[in-house]
């Protein structure tokens, strides 16, 4: 396979336009789950917390406009062919660029600051953006890109969970994490868990498992039997739609692993809200 | 049923609010979060007179989007309740009369929300769309230079929440999920 030259506006412009547009068009997956969910919740409060967010994700889609004011920081996850030479410039200059475009001619809002303790400065151009980058083989750029908002990242928690905890710590990490969060991430959430790897790997999958659309299950049985369960198990919660009550706490569980080491079983559960944004392109 | 309510609003109204209620509001509200209820903590602490009279008032936790052109504001849903909590109290203790936010509370501002007659509202987080389609102006009052965390005043019409922790202390947070716990 020859080195295919890939211009950096090229980027850019796919990346502006996947930030704009996940902002603006709430995912098929996340809109039936939601309209399946105001069928089968019992709570009238939270019927009428469904029919709200239901009728804002159509007012985003139909005026393009965010659907939630926090258009989140920029997270990417970039599998980049080793046969792509991008020309002027570098690859990450031109996914920042692609940010700033996006969040300013967007009308997305700026939430990023420059330090995270003493300086606390608005970079005003929500730059930087959170690249994930693999190196796959072949001449190709496929990027999915979020805008992850911190009313739920902060609900997000991490265990470095060893062998003898078994499926049952396990669940129980994951359960436990989704009870303290309780109201704040606004249900109904979407679920992502890592498990395996490393402390940041199983912090990296987890947040890849809330890109992953929710009508999908992990390949493995036994995975995507446990997505299931967690899910029927966390629904029981009672919190609800905006944690006022219901039986729709969760709209979807992911679960993504990886090998690990003889001593760990780390878990990484990332927890978003129901305007789980993501947009896929490949250049 | 709905309850209607004209800002600003009144010891009486606050009365007669319930946990559960459903609220629309119309009249002039001011906005803060994080940034802006640091600053206005660190004035208090230090003595010293804030750049917004609080008193009276109730305070929206917002960061809005910015607005397109045409629209008199960005989207703009409530921000998790509970990061305000270390400042809230000394807020309602200087005559802020109510918050609007989404989330739990902490056990010191639901004492002080009792303690002051006060009420704390929720509005849907995420239907930051929908609920902009309820505030008609909006005007920077301080801290422009926080972006989205400036303090503003909107002018809002039937502006939709519900109680989430009335005078009395009741807590929808508390009541309402175990109702649905299998």
């Amino acid at each position: 396979m020859e080195v295919r030259f890939i211009n950096s506006a090229e980027i850019t412009k796919a990346v502006k336009k996947l930030l704009m547009d996940c902002n603006y068009f709430i995912g098929g997956d996340i809109m039936d789950a939601l309209t399946r969910a105001r069928g089968t919740e019992t709570s009238p409060v939270g019927k009428s917390v469904l029919d709200q967010i239901i009728e804002n994700d159509k007012i985003a889609a139909s005026e393009e406009i965010p659907l939630c004011q926090d258009t989140g920081m920029a997270v990417l996850f970039v599998e980049y062919g080793d046969k792509v030479c991008v020309e002027n410039g570098s690859f990450d200059d031109a996914v920042n660029e692609g940010v700033r475009q996006a969040y300013s001619e967007g009308y997305l809002r700026k939430s990023v600051v420059s330090d995270p303790v003493f300086d606390r400065v608005n970079t005003k151009d929500n730059t930087p953006a959170i690249i994930h980058t693999k190196i796959v083989s072949g001449n190709k750029i496929h990027i999915t890109a979020g805008g992850k908002g911190f009313g739920s990242e902060n609900m997000s928690a991490i265990k470095m969970l060893t062998p003898s905890y078994g499926v049952e710590g396990v669940k129980q990490f994951i359960l436990d994490t989704v009870r303290a969060a309780g109201p704040n991430p606004c249900p109904p959430i979407v679920v992502g868990v890592g498990i395996g790897g490393t402390f940041e790997r199983a912090a990296q999958l987890a947040k890849k498992a809330t890109f992953r659309p929710i009508n999908t299950h992990n390949p493995d049985s036994r995975y995507a039997e446990l997505e299931d369960e967690l899910l029927s198990e966390i629904n029981k919660m009672g919190f609800g739609p905006a944690g006022l009550g219901g039986n729709t706490t969760a709209l979807g569980v992911n679960i993504e692993t990886s090998p690990t080491h003889i001593a760990g079983m780390p878990v990484a559960v990332n927890i978003c809200c129901h305007a789980a944004r993501h947009a896929s392109a490949t250049i | 049923m709905t309850k209607k309510i004209t800002l600003p609003i009144t010891d009486e109204d606050i009365k007669n609010l319930n946990a559960g209620d459903s609220v629309l509001l119309t009249g002039s509200i001011i906005t803060g979060r994080d940034a802006a209820h640091k600053r206005l903590f660190e004035l208090i602490e230090q003595g010293k007179e804030l750049p917004v009279d609080v008193k009276g008032e109730l305070i929206y936790y917002v960061g809005p989007a910015p607005a397109k052109p045409g629209y008199a504001v960005g989207p703009a849903g409530p921000t998790s309740s509970y990061r305000m909590d270390k400042y809230a109290p000394s807020l309602l203790d200087l005559g802020l009369k109510g918050m609007i936010g989404k989330g739990a509370r902490s056990q010191a501002v639901i004492d002080s929300i009792v303690k002051n007659n006060c009420v704390y509202f929720v509005a849907i987080g995420g239907a930051a769309a929908l609920i902009a389609k309820s505030i008609k102006s909006e005007e920077i009052l301080c801290y422009d230079d926080l972006g989205t965390e400036a303090v503003r005043r909107y002018e809002v019409e039937d502006f939709p929440c519900i109680v989430a922790i009335d005078s009395r202390g009741n807590n929808v947070y508390e009541t309402e999920p175990p109702k649905y716990q299998k």
